[in-house]
Order: C-alpha cells, then sequence, then structure tokens
C-alpha cells in the first residue's frame, strides 16, 4: 500500500521518481503555454491568460522536481522572492556605479531613439520611454528612491510607533487614553486622502514624502506595542525587575523593548508592501516625487496618456512588473515573517 | 424504510460487524496506525463498552466505525465494517451519509461544542429528520418537540426556539441525543457522552441513554475511559489499547475476573469509596506507545509487569479463554495462554 | 446606553482632532494666499483688505473656531480657484458619484468573494483552494491603479468593450450610468474581493474544524449544506469586522479609480484641489469623508455586536 511505502517522499503519497515525473511533464508544459501566450499569435485576452497558466505550471513543476531532489519540501517562493529583493536591492544601491543609460537628464537624450521596444537592443535592455530615457535605468532608480522613502518611512514608524506605544502599553491609564485618541484620529483619516492632504502642504522631496508615509505605518505600530506590551508586563519577570529596583524607564527598555521587537518587525516586512503602494499610487496621481525623477508611479503614469498603453504597451508593463513583483515579494516575506514571530497577528 | 433492525428482527444476526479494521493516518511524522486490526461485533439491542485510556483509538474507532472516518488523501481504512449487512466503506459518500441518521448516529463528547452556537435548537432536531424522513416543517416540529420530551427536557416547545448557550450542560446532551435518536438508528454510538458533564449529571444521562436503548432495541456501543460508567450499563465490554483490542467479555465476567494484565491494571487502579484513608492510588507505570512508532511484539509490553522476551517480540492475537470471552496476551492474568483455536470473532 | 453615548463622545472628540488638524496643516503653509489670488505686484494695502476678509490676520485657533462655526452651519467656504464655486455645493455635487462606485464595488466584492471563499474551504488545501488563495494573494500585490489600466489596456482598448472616461448621471440615464461605471466598480471590486475571500476563507475553515460541523455531517447532512447553513453564518462576522479595515481601502481604491477613469467624485475633487493648493475645498472635503469613515465604522462595531446572538443579553 503506497501510504506505508519507504520510497515514499514525505508529505506525499508518491515515490521520489513518480514526483520527479510529474515535476518536469508540469514545467514543461508550463514553458509550452509560456511561449504560446509570449509570441503574440492568440489573440490578445488569451494572452495573459496563457501567461499566467503557464508560469503557474512553471513553477508548481520546479517546485516538485526540487522536492524529488532534495526529498523535502522548500519554499521555492520564498527563494525567488528573497532572490528578487536582494537583486532588486543591491541595483539600487549599486546604481550610480553600473554602466545603466540615462534615467532622467531628458536633455542629454534629445537624440536618442524614443519607445524602443524592449528586449531588443543591447543598449537599452528594456527599451527607451517617449523622451529616449533608458527604462531600465529609469527602473532601477525608480526602485532606489521607492526603497528608501518606504525604508525610511518604515523605520521612523518602528521607532516613534514603537517607543509611543511601548509607553502607552506600560503606564496604560491616562497616558493610554490620550494616546489612544491620538491614534484613532490618525485612523479616522483614510489613508490615500491623509497623504494628499499632506501631499498639498509639503514639497515633494524624498525626505518628506518618508515623513507622510511614515504617519500611515504609525498608528499600526501603536498598536502593535501596546498590546504586546500589555500582554509582557504582566509577566513575572517585569515584576522581578521592578522589584529589583529598576526604574520604569530601563524596565520598559530593558525587559519590554526586546521582546516586542520580534513582532513589529514582521508586522514593519508586511507594511513595507503597502507602503510602496502608496507611494507609487502618490505619484501617480502627480502628487509625489515629480517626473523626470523616476519612481514607479509616476513611470506608470505615463503609459496612462493618449494610447500610449496600446501602442507601446513596455512603458505601463517594464514598471507594472517590476513594481508586482517587488510588492508580491515583500508581501510573501512578511507572511511568512508573521508566522514565524507573530502568528497571533497573521490571523488576518 | 427498512432499518437494520427490521431486517436482522428475530434473526439473531449480528446488527454490526467489523473484521480486521486498520485506520492508518499520514502524518509529517509518519503513518500512524490508530486503530490496527479491530474485529468485532454487535447484536441488536446489545451494548458494547469501548474501554481504554486517551490516545488508544476508541474514538478513531468509532468514527471510522460510523464512516465518519473514511479513505481519503491522508487516511487509510481497511477491512469491512457492516451494518444491517451493507458495507459502509464499500459505499460511496453519497450513500454513506444515507446510513447517518437512519441506520447508525453519534452522540459527541463535548455538548457545548457540538451544537452550533448561532442556530436555535428546534434546526439542530429538524435538519435530519426533513432531510432522511422527508417531513414537513411543522410535522418535523411535532416530532422535534416529542423528542426533546422523551429525552427528559421540560417545556419541550419553548426549548425549541432558544439557542444553545441558554441550555446547561446536561440539557444539551440530551438535546444531542434527541438529535441522535431522530432517526431512529438501529446503532447508537456515544463517544465519550459524559465527559464532559458534572458528576451528578453523568448518571441521568446514562440512564437516559440505557433506558432509550432497551426500549428501542437499539445496540449501543459505550465509548469511554471511565470504567465506572462502563460497569453495570453494558452486556460486554471491549478492552483498547494503542490501537488493538486487548480484551473481550461479558462485563460481570470482566470486572469479576479480569485476564489482560492491562485490563486488571484499569480496573485496578480504581478509586474505591470503601477503601481504607490514605490508600495508595495505583496508578500504570510509563505512557501509551507513539502510535508512528509502535513497539514490535505486544504494545503493552514495556508497561507490563508480567511481561517476558516473547511478548517484546511477537504480537499477540486475539484467542478465546472462555465462553465468549477473548483476550490479547501470551500470559494472562488467571492461568496459562489460552491455545490460540482461530482469530476468535465475538 | 452609556456605551452608545461614550461612543459618540469618542466620534465628535475624533472629528474634531482631525478637522483641527488638517485646518492647522493648511493654514501653517508657507505663501501668502491673498498672493496667490490676487497675484504678485498689487498695492501692499489691497493684500492687507483681503487678509481682512479672508480673516487671515486672527489667530490660529479663532481661525480653526469661524470656520467650524461655518462648517456646523453648512457653510464651508469658497473655492479658492475660479469659478469660485460654494464648498459645499461641489461636495454635494461629487458625493453621490463616489458613494455609488464605492456600493457597487462593495458589493461586487462581495458577490465574488463569498462563492470563492466557500469553495475555497469546502476542501482545505485542495487544488482550487491554492489556486484561489495563490490568486488573492497575487491580487493583492497588484496596486489598483496598475490593475485599473491593465484593465483598461485589455477590456477597453484591445477589445473596446467597455467606454472609458466621462460619467452619465443616474439621474439621467440608468443604463448610461452604469455602463459607465461598471469597469471602474470592478477595479475598485477587485482587491476588496481578495481582502475578503482570503478572511472569509480563514474563517470557514476555522469554524469548519469545530465539533459542531462535524456533529453536523455526521447527521447525514450534505456538505454543500453543512458548509451553508453550518459555517457560513458564524464565519460571517469576522467579515464585518474587516469591512472596517476594507472600508479604508476602498475609498483609497475609489480615489484612484475617479482619477484613472476621470470620473467627477470626491476623490478627484480632492486630488485636483490639492495639486491647485485650494484649500476650503480640501479642508471640507476631508472633513466630510473622514466623519463619513469613522461614522461607519462605529456603525459596523455596533452591527458586530448585535449579530452574534452571544453578546446578546438574555435571561437564563
Amino acid at each position: 500500500m503506497l501510504l506505508s511505502d519507504p520510497r515514499a517522499v514525505r508529505g506525499t503519497l508518491l515515490t521520489r521518481r513518480a514526483l520527479a515525473l510529474r515535476g518536469a511533464a508540469m514545467a514543461l508544459a508550463g514553458v509550452v503555454l509560456l511561449a504560446l501566450g509570449l509570441s503574440g499569435l492568440l489573440v490578445a485576452v488569451v494572452n495573459p491568460v496563457l501567461v499566467i497558466a503557464g508560469l503557474v505550471l512553471l513553477y508548481a513543476g520546479s517546485d516538485r522536481l526540487i522536492w524529488a531532489a532534495r526529498r523535502r519540501r522548500t519554499d521555492l517562493l520564498l527563494g525567488l522572492a528573497a532572490g528578487w529583493l536582494v537583486l532588486l536591492a543591491a541595483a539600487a544601491l549599486l546604481a550610480p556605479v553600473l554602466p545603466l543609460g540615462e534615467h532622467e537628464d531628458v536633455a542629454s537624450t534629445i537624440l536618442e531613439p524614443t519607445y524602443l521596444p524592449p528586449f531588443q537592443y543591447l543598449d537599452h535592455p528594456l527599451g527607451t520611454n517617449g523622451y529616449g530615457l533608458d527604462m531600465l535605468a529609469r527602473v532601477i532608480y525608480g526602485a532606489r528612491a521607492s526603497l528608501t522613502i518606504s525604508l525610511m518611512a518604515v523605520s521612523i514608524g518602528l521607532v516613534v510607533g514603537g517607543a509611543v506605544g511601548v509607553v502607552a502599553g506600560y503606564y496604560r491609564r491616562r497616558v493610554d487614553g490620550v494616546i489612544g485618541i491620538l491614534t484613532n484620529a490618525l485612523l479616522a483619516v483614510p489613508p490615500l486622502i491623509l497623504l494628499i492632504v499632506l501631499a498639498t502642504v509639503l514639497d515633494p522631496k524624498v525626505r518628506n514624502m518618508a515623513i507622510a508615509l511614515s504617519l500611515l505605518t504609525i498608528p499600526t505600530m501603536v498598536r502593535l506595542a501596546r498590546a504586546n506590551t500589555i500582554a509582557y508586563s504582566q509577566r513575572e519577570f517585569v515584576l522581578a525587575a521592578r522589584a529589583l529596583g529598576a526604574t520604569r524607564l530601563r524596565v520598559m527598555a530593558r525587559e519590554l523593548v526586546p521582546n516586542v521587537v520580534p513582532p513589529m518587525l514582521s508586522m514593519a516586512v508586511v507594511v513595507i508592501s503597502s507602503l510602496i503602494v502608496a507611494e507609487a499610487s502618490l505619484s501617480f496621481l502627480g502628487l509625489g516625487i515629480q517626473p523626470p525623477q523616476p519612481t514607479w508611479g509616476n513611470m506608470i503614469l505615463e503609459a496612462e496618456a493618449g494610447d500610449t498603453m496600446t501602442q507601446h504597451p513596455s512603458i505601463l508593463l517594464v514598471p507594472g512588473v517590476v513594481l508586482f513583483l517587488t510588492v508580491f515579494s515583500f508581501n510573501l516575506l512578511g507572511e511568512r515573517a508573521q508566522q514565524r514571530w507573530d502568528p497571533r497577528g497573521a490571523k488576518l | 424504510m427498512t432499518t437494520a433492525r427490521d431486517r436482522f428482527d428475530g434473526d439473531g444476526a449480528p446488527v454490526l460487524e467489523v473484521e480486521d479494521l486498520h485506520t492508518r493516518f499520514t502524518t509529517p511524522r509518519g503513518v500512524v496506525r490508530a486503530v490496527d486490526g479491530v474485529s468485532l461485533s454487535l447484536a441488536p439491542g446489545e451494548t458494547l463498552g469501548l474501554v481504554g485510556e486517551s490516545g488508544s483509538g476508541k474514538s478513531v474507532l468509532g468514527r471510522t466505525l460510523m464512516g465518519l472516518i473514511a479513505g481519503g488523501p491522508t487516511t487509510e481504512v481497511t477491512g469491512t465494517v457492516r451494518i444491517g449487512g451493507q458495507a459502509v466503506h464499500e459505499l460511496t459518500a453519497k450513500q454513506r451519509r444515507r446510513l447517518w441518521g437512519p441506520e447508525i448516529a453519534m452522540v459527541f463528547q463535548d455538548p457545548m461544542t457540538s451544537l452550533n452556537p448561532v442556530r436555535r435548537i428546534g434546526v439542530h432536531l429538524t435538519d435530519p429528520l426533513r432531510l432522511h424522513l422527508g417531513l414537513g416543517r411543522r410535522e418535523a416540529r411535532e416530532r422535534a418537540a416529542e423528542l426533546l420530551d422523551r429525552v427528559g427536557i421540560p417545556e419541550p416547545r419553548r426549548r425549541l426556539d432558544q439557542y444553545p448557550h441558554e441550555l446547561s450542560g446536561g440539557m444539551r446532551q440530551r438535546v444531542m441525543i434527541a438529535v441522535a435518536l431522530s432517526c431512529d438508528p438501529s446503532v447508537l454510538v456515544a463517544d465519550e457522552p459524559t465527559t464532559a458533564l458534572d458528576v451528578t449529571v453523568q448518571k441521568q444521562i446514562l440512564d437516559l441513554l440505557a433506558g432509550i436503548a432497551a426500549e428501542r432495541r437499539m445496540a449501543t456501543i459505550l465509548i469511554s475511559h471511565d470504567l465506572g460508567a462502563v460497569e453495570g450499563r453494558t452486556d460486554r465490554v471491549a478492552v483498547m489499547y494503542a490501537g488493538r483490542i486487548v480484551e473481550k467479555a461479558p462485563t460481570k465476567d470482566l470486572f469479576a475476573a479480569p485476564h489482560h494484565p492491562y485490563a486488571e491494571a484499569l480496573i485496578g487502579s480504581v478509586p474505591a469509596l470503601s477503601a481504607a484513608p490514605h490508600t495508595v492510588l495505583r496508578a500504570i507505570d510509563g505512557t501509551p506507545p507513539d502510535m508512528a512508532n509502535p513497539p514490535d511484539g505486544c504494545r503493552f509490553a514495556p508497561r507490563c509487569g508480567r511481561a517476558e522476551d516473547r511478548c517484546r517480540t511477537e504480537p499477540p492475537v486475539l484467542a478465546e479463554t472462555a465462553i465468549d470471552r477473548t483476550v490479547a496476551c501470551h500470559f494472562p492474568v488467571d492461568g496459562p495462554a489460552a491455545v490460540p483455536v482461530q482469530e476468535a470473532a465475538r | 446606553m452609556r456605551a452608545v453615548l461614550r461612543r459618540l463622545g469618542q466620534l465628535v472628540a475624533v472629528l474634531a482632532l482631525v478637522s483641527f488638524g488638517v485646518f492647522a496643516l493648511v493654514a501653517l503653509l508657507p505663501g501668502d494666499p491673498a498672493a496667490a489670488i490676487l497675484g504678485p505686484g498689487r498695492p501692499p494695502e489691497e493684500y492687507a483688505k483681503l487678509h481682512a476678509e479672508l480673516g487671515l490676520d486672527q489667530p490660529l485657533v479663532q481661525r480653526y473656531l469661524d470656520w467650524l462655526g461655518g462648517a456646523l452651519t453648512g457653510d464651508l467656504g469658497s473655492s479658492t480657484v475660479p469659478p469660485y464655486t460654494d464648498v459645499l455645493d461641489r461636495i454635494t455635487a461629487a458625493l453621490p458619484v463616489s458613494l455609488e462606485l464605492a456600493v457597487l464595488g462593495l458589493g461586487i466584492g462581495l458577490l465574488i468573494a463569498i462563492p470563492l471563499a466557500l469553495v475555497s474551504a469546502y476542501r482545505e488545501g485542495g487544488l482550487a483552494d491554492r489556486l484561489i488563495s495563490g490568486g488573492v494573494f497575487a491580487v493583492l500585490s497588484v496596486p489598483s491603479f496598475l490593475m485599473g489600466l491593465l484593465l483598461i489596456m485589455l477590456l477597453v482598448d484591445e477589445l473596446g468593450l467597455l467606454p472609458r472616461a466621462q460619467w452619465v448621471r443616474l439621474s439621467e440615464s440608468v443604463s448610461g450610468n452604469l455602463s459607465h461605471a461598471i469597469l471602474p466598480a470592478i477595479v475598485i471590486a477587485l482587491p476588496e474581493a481578495a481582502l475578503f475571500t482570503r478572511v472569509l476563507r480563514n474563517d470557514l475553515v476555522r469554524t469548519l474544524r469545530e465539533d459542531f460541523v462535524l456533529a453536523a455531517k455526521a447527521k447525514g447532512m450534505p456538505p454543500a449544506r453543512v458548509l451553508v447553513t453550518e459555517a457560513l453564518r458564524p464565519s460571517s462576522f469576522s467579515l464585518v469586522t474587516v469591512l472596517g479595515i476594507a472600508l479604508g481601502t476602498l475609498i483609497g481604491s475609489t480615489v484612484i479609480v475617479e482619477s484613472l477613469f476621470s470620473l467627477p467624485g470626491m476623490g478627484s475633487l480632492v486630488v485636483t484641489a490639492a495639486s491647485q493648493g485650494d484649500f476650503p475645498i480640501v479642508q471640507g472635503a476631508t472633513l466630510v469623508i473622514a466623519a463619513l469613515y469613522v461614522v461607519i465604522n462605529t456603525g459596523i462595531d455596533a452591527v458586530y455586536g448585535y449579530l452574534d446572538p452571544r453578546t446578546r443579553r438574555v435571561a437564563l
């Protein structure tokens, strides 16, 4: 009986060979569908379906092949996501020293060919936009902007939100009440509206964007820190520290903060992706970083004008796909992080 | 609709037959053999007590008997279970569902969680009545009220419109019993029906079950880890350990003189009110085996005071030691090993 | 009763804070609104006169209270941009559009989510479940504006199925209105549907593990029926709580979608006013939106308390 078959790979009912064969078949089918979808042979509507189906099959097949090879389940998706983020971060960090085309100086590209399609020219691997600017360079500098803003915002949120939350959770009563009302007030304004209002008032520079975005994260961080502080401050080790004469500040800093930090960190990863989306949305609305300085949001905005989308779909798809992959990867990372360090918070 | 009882009435043939039943689950730790070769049978109107500690597999056995646990992606069931002649595990899922209610029904352990908190008591009862018996809304409500009355719930009509949290634990369990009875099954499986209840209520519920079983000639399997619940209310007892039945006997005989060391230890561990003060409680040393990696040979051997080398290598099979008594042991209490004439089925 | 009063009190406090916050932010801006209106190079008395007219020479709190007084009587001021329309008029014209979109979007979202969640939870871990959960995760990773553009690219440009811009008022033509509203509503609905599907599916899976579900199955009830009658109602409570969070995304999506499809709703109003520096409109619109948001959230909390019969006071 298969269930008792010692050759069965752990967690499935299949033998190693069967698993590998299945994986290979699925991967092959995936490649075929992918090629079909990208070739443009069929009607336009069917292509995205084929591409998606192809990718899913390719992924499922590769996953099984690796499973059969390593005899253990490995999180392929997580690996791919992490890989993408590392690649992106490296590119963003090294951007000034990389041999890239021009990303924002419109004057210098007057003579460059415009709207070049991607994957055809070595000079411009991802093509060019309507001003002759190199798309690959723009995407990478856009990553630079987005990642910088998001990371700054989430750091501010962690520090400020964490501090306020721990204070609220430890002191309780009136302090907690006041902080509660302030937090609720901040949460009372729908996020995008808040951003728009702030954008009205502030200069669209990177630093300001980071501050504005951090306001989005602070209430959530405050709540998380507060909840965890309350849970932990009732534990014995806090009482013990107090009994040994520690001041409240010391207790908060030494005993509570180290326990509150892990769930906050995993929340931070989850939050980064929404910050990236928020920044992109703001740029898309024209209220964020202004062109020609590239950010994924305003690159996508370029595609909106007239019939640019139909004539030159790469203007939309290049930043779009990169944006999607990045947000997806952060979401995945955040979810896995929450599963490990904050399972209760991962409920929703 | 003919029930099993109708078909076998006067015939004396068993209403429930189990042959070499195995239930295996694939888990990340390996294959767990929760039920590992169980055979038994039940005559109409007979009450069988199924006794064992937590983890012995008795609940899994109960559910497999019904077909609630059946073959699936991570589950394997081999062997036969026949209810009223129908082989439960050879039926399709849909056919099995038709058995639940009219042929066999289950009373679950925890009445607090076995009733849907957001639905009224009435619908818990009318659902199966309308599904299996095809009753109309008003008829079903009438019958539901009658059922509640039969299980001893005062003001039945008022209760129909109440929510579970408005009833006490004992009353909720009565409702569960009413639900199980609603379509007049020929077999009732009661899975630890009193474990979650107060002691005073326990007796009432057990008496109720016994009364109903007698009145309707309903075969009952009373699953419990509480020997006191089983003694005096069952005709026969099967003792289960680590997925296997280790002894089967008429109740009086078992309690008077158990043959299997485990059964003996179990019975001996129950504190008696009549014992002198400060009598040391006799517990059984050790813990039940890991069902993903059971020991070779007799599974009770590691904890058995009478174990010898043979016990550790050769698993004992159920064999008759007297009329109607079977034991799976190489060195049973009270005399030498029985001659294993054949794998006894009763 | 006391709980209700306390809630109302919190509501008022929050609204006051929000309105003051926005007011202060806007007022503390560098730059001179009078100069923006009149243009540069005018004699100083004109600026001073406009300052006095606009009340700009008063202290901040005084200005806020003046504005608040006006707001409570329905006077939210006028736009500082030609044609200087009354703020309240602009809001009342834009609000129905946004509300219609939001309600349509939410409705479609629920319509998509409930069956998907049921199918997903029915065979937890099965192929359908994995595909749906994966799809949901992917959709949640696509920002609304990107989704909107992709759908436009597909449905409007390639297939020419639906019109792209403009808006037809409901009062003018129902079919015209719907044909213009359907695509934006779908773009709004998709992230909501994804969120709802995930939450509902997780809750259904949890509920399905409860004892009473097994007990119901043991009565012989068909699994599809068990899913709907036993599991759906207890699980819908979490959906109600999520509605509060979904509302935030909803408003955000609406803003983006209005911009994308050039629809004259509150979102467009705020965005255009923001880019033009038209503060009275930004102020008034933000207040209205925040007020609605808070009120609806409070309402949801109240409804939740009512829905669960265990929390209703019952005489035992």
